[in-house]
């Protein structure tokens, strides 16, 4: 039986520029981040309310993919062509106003959808998301 | 009416709309979001939480009471938050208790410990010892933290 999803990939363009963005900026925490070698570490960050989630911050490199599966994919995510996924918080709003004075990238302000409300920003790669405020 | 003048200037056309029809109360979240970003640059001073309420144009009581609405905490109570929350950052990169405890405000240990005890359920010198048992863990053996297939396609499993 399948009991909960515990890693997710987002690809990244740079991983020291993600990191700074997702807890400088975005305010999540650093889960693990081990060094493996040279060029290459092990970089998880999550939610202090979601423990055992981790978000894998995913550097696109040539041990992963091929020099034009790489390149092609740094393309799309540079492009924003990922939308990966909807953080939820308890106020939209207030979380809006804190992100977007922190320097986050928003391409939609809070607006009531039938769900909830919801704002859309862009990660520091073009990678995009859902913030939302369920109903 | 300059709060509305300035916003116009770097207003584009959906945050009016969203202003008008969805937002009524940009200015209250605004100066909530400012009084919470403060609490989080000068967590270490010592805040006068009166003062916070005052910058942000709301009596004590009315601020009190809508920051508890946002932030689910008591400004009061966020302040301590914050300062567990940055202890714990400290513990984690192995630095002393007693230096943890001054370092993020607190005047006392014993106050210290009982608040981070109240917070994370365990005592600061246990969560230090803790984080030294994980970190020793990671450094001898990474692998056990990474699931396999990641360290596959990495190539980390050869090494």
């Amino acid at each position: 039986m399948i009991t909960k999803m515990t890693h997710v990939n987002i690809y990244v363009l740079n991983q020291d520029s993600a990191l700074d963005f997702y807890t400088n900026k975005f305010g999540l925490k650093v889960i693990m981040d081990v060094p493996m070698g040279k060029d290459t570490r092990w970089l998880t960050v999550g939610t202090p309310e979601q423990p055992g989630f981790e978000i894998n911050l995913t550097p696109i490199t040539e041990d992963m993919f091929s020099k034009e599966t790489a390149e092609a994919l740094r393309d799309l995510v540079k492009k924003g062509t990922f939308g990966v996924g909807v953080f939820t918080c308890n106020d939209v709003y207030a979380t809006y106003e804190e992100l977007k004075a922190k320097g986050v990238e928003f391409t939609k302000p809070p607006t009531k959808e039938f769900y909830g409300t919801e704002a859309l920003f862009k990660d520091d790669s073009g990678n995009w998301f859902s913030l939302a405020q369920l109903v | 009416m300059h709060h509305f003048a300035s916003l116009k200037l770097n207003g584009s056309k959906n945050t009016r709309k969203m202003i008008n029809e969805q937002y009524p109360k940009i200015y209250l979240y605004r100066r909530l979001v400012q009084a919470k970003l403060f609490i989080d640059a000068h967590y270490l001073d010592n805040i006068d939480l009166d003062n916070i309420a005052d910058e942000a144009c709301f009596s004590k009581f009315h601020f009190i009471r809508q920051f508890k609405n946002i932030y689910r905490k008591t400004p009061h109570q966020y302040l301590i938050f914050v300062r567990i929350e940055r202890a714990m950052e400290l513990l984690k990169a192995d630095i002393a208790v007693s230096v943890v405890c001054y370092t993020v405000g607190f005047e006392s240990l014993s106050s210290f410990s009982r608040l981070f005890k109240r917070v994370v359920g365990i005592t600061p010198s246990t969560y230090l010892m803790q984080q030294q048992i994980i970190k020793t863990r990671i450094v001898e053996s990474p692998l056990a933290f990474i699931p396999g297939c990641f360290a596959e396609k990495y190539g980390w499993l050869e090494k």
